[in-house]
């Protein structure tokens, strides 16, 4: 009797679980739903407030002006400056980021040994939990004038501390590769270690002159492109370390294995292997990264100058550049809906813009990840 | 009891969104960073003095308006006179601007205290802002490229030293930075060699350089006197004409407590 009531659900137990299953998923689909559904009133609301600005000024002034006077009578409103300022930052944020966060999730996945790793992964992914306006305040505060005083020497060893790593990569690597072909393995070794060195004085010398090169450089203002570009790729750091970390992980044991079955040299492993297994969860992180930069409010408007030109010469990271998060912190206060119009309208064009710009590079990587998996699983 | 407190949370809550404050109410003061060193000590006077609370926020002379209009404060601290725009803005919310002097103010032009050049004319100081000259030596100054440093567009003294200094038609140059209060200017300034900035009278100190404008240095005797070009009043504006706590909190300027209270902050009297 015990026996079989345990096997047998009966007709009213089956109702109920259908019910509590229907309740579950419908209650589900509403949160998810409700997600989307804020999206979408977020794009709703920002365009209806953004439209009216180009009805008033039309699209050519603000794509293509750098008159940012929104306060004088008339006002202009060219915002290409900002736009390019804001492009500029991300940009600069990600060079730095990008290398040295993707480095650091090979480091840590397949060069540390595992209780070194325990360790550092929390220390990276605590700079995430820093708020932003402590970076602002450090940005301003103490970063800015350590540029201007010490800006050649902090840039040259900018330099060092980035490509110091990658060039030891690059030397290992180059020097494996070059060296792949021998089929002798004690010539090999010999010819290999030769290669390192050759690769090393290469090195050497290209972190020497670059860097003197740098140290030489005077900077006037330490509010500036460089500054904001250096504290947001500090800041977009733990998550690209973190996300590729994780994808470097997900690949597992068994292709790497087979990978050093077939033969394959660890480095071989790694490039060809390894990284592109994990290539489409990089790319994941990497756009994140790149959002956290870009949407970045508080160290832009702390600390980029809010200088609303395009830096002259164009490349010149030590100019001060305006962005538009920053432009939208920064002029709120002064547009209103009654006491100026168009004022008011151009601040949520360029939240307009940052959204666009945001679910465009969502829906590319979105779709690379899809390809990037189809093509690994064979298909 | 409890009935009693329930009336007076009533009182309050009816106080913040009616607008304009009756006596025993709290008063809510919004606007200017320049007024607000002069409207904070006000508040903590009258706190001690009469027990009425009054709350001050520093937003800005544009913010400090739109509160006004919105009916969101009582006394709007502007260190520029009210915008047409927003005199018509107001107008149209039912809200009657009554603009006070509550004190005078210099604004004060600054330079790194390495920086040996220690006197410009209104017209330098105009070529510099408006990206004609840009860099020291042709003002007198070392080889040196100019860090122009401004405020943003909803400050008032912003507002001031461009109608003051640089001229209503003038663009100032696109190169010019930005920052958000006279704090902020002032540590850039503190901090950067060959930077120039403007900031209130009363916010100077030695780690920058305030410099003389058209041979006047600034002071408050040079800006009670008028000598001192770059000058300006500081006002408190009120919807009608004030009455009972709001009007004795604008008018503590007129007595002896008051006075020592804007000349120790470094503005100067009007009284």
């Amino acid at each position: 009797m015990g026996g079989s009531s345990a096997f047998v659900v009966s007709a009213k137990k089956r109702r109920m679980q259908q019910i509590m299953k229907m309740t579950g998923e419908s209650l589900l689909f509403l949160v998810a739903s409700f997600v989307a559904v804020v999206v979408l009133f977020i794009f709703y609301f920002v365009a209806r407030d953004a439209i009216p600005f180009f009805q008033l000024r039309g699209f050519a002034e603000f794509f293509t002006s750098t008159n940012w006077y929104p306060a004088d009578e008339p006002g202009e409103f060219g915002a290409l400056a900002i736009i390019y300022g804001s492009g500029m930052v991300t940009l600069g944020s990600a060079l730095i980021a990008v290398p040295l966060g993707i480095a650091a999730a090979i480091c840590l996945s397949d060069v540390l040994p595992f209780n070194i790793r325990q360790y550092a992964k929390p220390v990276i992914e605590m700079l995430a939990a820093i708020p932003s306006v402590a970076y602002g305040f450090f940005a301003l505060v103490i970063f800015a004038p350590l540029l201007q005083n010490f800006g050649g020497t902090i840039l040259m060893w900018t330099w060092w501390v980035i490509a110091g790593p990658f060039l030891v990569l690059a030397v290992v690597v180059l020097g494996d590769m070059v060296t792949a072909g021998e089929p002798d393995e004690a010539k090999r070794d010999r010819k290999r270690l030769l290669m390192n060195g050759f690769f090393s004085v290469l090195a050497l010398g290209l972190l020497y002159w670059v860097g003197n090169t740098l140290n030489a450089i005077q900077i006037m203002s330490g509010t500036n492109a460089l500054n904001v570009s250096i504290i947001l790729s500090f800041m977009a750091l733990p998550t690209i370390v973190s996300v590729s970390e994780d994808a470097l992980q997900a690949v597992g044991r068994e292709l790497r294995e087979g990978s050093y079955a077939l033969g394959a040299t660890r480095a071989e492993t790694l490039v060809q292997t390894v990284l592109p297994a994990a290539s489409s969860g990089i790319l994941a992180a990497v756009i994140l990264g790149i959002m956290r930069a870009l949407g970045e409010t508080m160290v832009v408007w702390m600390a980029s100058g809010n200088s609303s030109q395009i830096p002259d010469p164009w490349f010149n990271y030590l100019d001060s550049i305006r962005t538009l998060t920053a432009t939208i912190a920064g002029d709120m206060g002064e547009a209103d809906q009654v006491t100026g119009s168009a004022r008011y309208h151009v601040l949520f064009a360029m939240g307009l813009l940052l959204l666009i710009f945001s679910f465009v590079s969502n829906f590319i990587s979105e779709r690379v990840v899809v390809r990037q998996r189809k093509i690994l699983s064979g298909q | 009891m409890k009935m009693f407190r329930k009336l007076l949370l009533a009182a309050a809550i009816f106080g913040f969104t009616a607008g304009p404050a009756h006596a025993g109410d709290a008063i809510v003061m919004d606007g200017s960073t320049t007024v607000g060193p002069i409207a904070k000590s006000f508040a903590a006077y009258f706190t001690k003095n009469y027990g009425v609370q009054v709350t001050v926020s520093e937003s800005g002379s544009g913010n400090g308006a739109k509160s006004l209009i919105n009916g969101a404060c009582d006394i709007a601290n502007m260190s520029r006179g009210m915008k047409d725009a927003e005199v018509a803005a107001a107008k149209s919310k039912g809200v009657d601007p009554v603009s006070h002097v509550v004190a005078l103010d210099g604004i004060a032009v600054v330079l790194h205290p390495s920086n040996f050049v220690s006197a410009l004319t209104v017209d330098q100081i105009r070529d510099i802002y408006t990206g004609k000259v840009t860099n020291w030596n042709k003002v007198g100054g070392p080889s040196a490229k100019i860090v122009v440093i401004q405020r943003e567009s909803n400050s008032g003294t912003q507002d001031s030293f461009r109608s003051l200094v640089v001229g209503k038609k003038n663009p100032i140059t696109k190169r010019a930075e930005t920052q958000a209060s006279n704090g902020a200017v002032k540590s850039r300034v503190a901090s950067t060699p060959a930077a120039i900035g403007f900031i209130g009278l009363g916010f100077v100190d030695n780690s920058v350089k305030a410099i003389s404008v058209n041979g006047v240095k600034p002071s408050i005797d040079t800006v009670k006197d008028g000598s001192y070009p770059v000058a300006r009043p500081l006002f408190m504006v009120t919807n009608g004409q004030p009455t009972g706590n709001v009007k004795k909190l604008i008018e503590l300027n007129r007595t002896a407590d008051g006075k020592q209270m804007i000349s120790e902050l470094g503005y100067v009297n009007k009284y």
